[in-house]
C-alpha cells in the first residue's frame, strides 16, 4: 500500500486542534507547556466551548499563552491570575473560566491568591504546571524545587535545613472545603497525556455544576532549567519528581 | 483479516527535534532525521513507514502539535 493511499482526508485520525493560533509556540524543544496547552485546547474544541471560555495567562514561560490559544484571554500580574479569574467568573458566571500558571507564579508570589481563591471555592479551573523551577527567568529555585536539586540560586542543591522543604501546594489546597476536584497528572507519555486530558474534560464538566474550584496540577519538565535534553529530562522527572509529587487524584467529588 | 495501516505527516519546519515522540512510538517508526530543518533542528520522520499503525501515540506527546496522523483499515 502506498503512502498516498493512506494519507487521505477520510483516514485522518489526529490533527492539530484549530484552537491553536498560527504562531509557533515559544517554548523550548520538548517542554511540557506545549502539550498541556494542546490538551486544554483540544478539550475546549471538542466540547464546543471556544466562545464560552475565558483563560487567564500568568507570568512565567507561559506568559504568552494568549498568543497561542485562540480563545478570549487576559494576562495577570505575577501570581494574581486566580484573583483576576475570580473577577471574570463573578462578572460572567455563564462563562468557563480558567487560569494557567507555573509553580513560581502559583506557589511563590501568588500563594495568597491561590489559597484564597481555593478557599472561597471560586467556580474556576486552575491549571498548574509544576516544573520545580523558575523556567522563564533562568532556572532559579522555586518553593517546589526538590531537596538537593541544583538550580541557579541553589548551585549546591536545595538544602532543606536552610531553604525549607518543597511546598506540596496541591495537597494543601485539597484540604480546603472550596476545592471540588484536585488531581495531579503528567504529559510525558501517551497514556499519561490521555489521562491528563480526561481530567481536563472533567474539570470543564464540573464547572457547569458551580460546586467549587477544580485544581489540576501537571508535573512537567524544564529542559533548560534542569540542563537536560528533553527525553532525559522526562526520565529525570519520572525518577525524581514523581516520588515527591505522586500522580493521581487527590480529591474527587462525591457524586 | 483486517489490518490497520498508518502514516504520519510531520510539519517539518515547525518540528523542534525534541525527540519526545521517539520513545512514545510502540512500532519504532518515528525517528529524528540526520538532516536539519530551517531552524537547525533534526526533525522527526518515519524511518520505517511500513510499520506505522496510526496509533497517534507520537502526536499525543508532541509539545508542538506538528504531527498529523492517518489510519486506514485494509483487508487482506
Ligand atoms: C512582580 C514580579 N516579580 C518577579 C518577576 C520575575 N519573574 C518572571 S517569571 C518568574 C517565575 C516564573 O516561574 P514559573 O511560574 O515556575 O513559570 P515557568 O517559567 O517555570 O513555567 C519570575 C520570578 C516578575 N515578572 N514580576
Ligand atoms: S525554560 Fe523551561 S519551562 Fe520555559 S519553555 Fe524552556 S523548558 Fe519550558
Ligand atoms: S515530539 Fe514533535 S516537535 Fe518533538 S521531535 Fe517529535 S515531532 Fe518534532
Ligand atoms: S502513529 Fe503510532 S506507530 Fe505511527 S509513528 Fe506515531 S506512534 Fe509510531
Ligand atoms: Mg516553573
Amino acid at each position: 500500500m502506498e503512502m498516498k493511499d493512506i494519507i487521505k482526508p477520510e483516514n485522518l485520525v489526529f490533527k492539530k486542534t484549530s484552537l491553536f493560533t498560527e504562531k509557533p509556540l515559544s517554548y523550548c524543544p520538548g517542554c511540557g507547556h506545549g502539550t498541556v496547552h494542546r490538551l486544554i485546547l483540544e478539550t475546549i474544541e471538542e466540547m464546543g466551548l471556544q466562545a464560552e471560555t475565558i483563560g487567564v495567562a500568568p507570568v512565567g514561560c507561559s506568559v504568552l499563552a494568549y498568543e497561542f490559544m485562540d480563545i478570549d484571554m487576559q494576562q495577570a500580574a505575577h501570581g494574581r491570575a486566580p484573583a483576576l479569574a475570580t473577577a471574570i467568573k463573578r462578572l460572567h458566571p455563564e462563562k468557563f473560566v480558567f487560569t494557567y500558571q507555573g509553580d513560581g507564579d502559583l506557589a511563590a508570589i501568588g500563594t495568597a491568591e491561590t489559597i484564597h481563591a481555593c478557599n472561597r471555592g471560586e467556580n474556576i479551573i486552575i491549571f498548574f504546571v509544576n516544573n520545580g523551577i523558575y523556567g522563564m527567568t533562568g532556572g532559579q529555585m522555586a518553593p517546589t524545587t526538590l531537596p538537593g536539586m541544583k538550580t541557579s540560586t541553589s548551585p549546591f542543591g536545595r538544602d532543606t535545613e536552610i531553604m525549607g522543604n518543597p511546598l506540596k501546594i496541591t495537597e494543601l489546597v485539597a484540604h480546603l472545603p472550596g476545592t471540588y476536584y484536585v488531581t495531579r497528572n503528567a504529559v510525558h507519555t501517551p497514556a499519561a497525556a490521555r489521562k491528563a486530558k480526561k481530567a481536563i474534560q472533567k474539570a470543564f464538566e464540573y464547572q457547569k455544576l458551580n460546586k467549587g474550584l477544580c485544581f489540576l496540577e501537571f508535573v512537567s519538565n524544564c529542559n533548560s532549567g534542569w540542563k537536560l535534553p528533553p527525553v532525559k529530562s522526562n526520565e529525570w522527572m519520572v525518577e525524581n519528581m514523581f516520588p515527591y509529587y505522586p500522580l493521581g487524584d487527590i480529591k474527587v467529588p462525591s457524586l | 483479516m483486517a489490518k490497520v495501516k498508518g502514516a504520519i505527516v510531520v510539519e517539518v519546519e515547525r518540528c523542534k527535534g525534541c525527540g519526545v515522540c521517539e520513545p512514545a512510538c510502540p512500532q519504532d517508526v518515528i525517528k529524528l532525521a540526520k538532516e536539519v530543518n530551517g531552524k537547525g533542528y533534526n526533525y522527526a520522520y518515519m524511518q520505517n513507514p511500513e510499520e506505522c499503525t496510526g496509533c497517534a501515540n507520537c502526536a499525543m506527546v508532541c509539545p508542538d502539535a506538528v504531527i498529523t496522523v492517518y489510519r486506514e483499515k485494509v483487508s487482506q
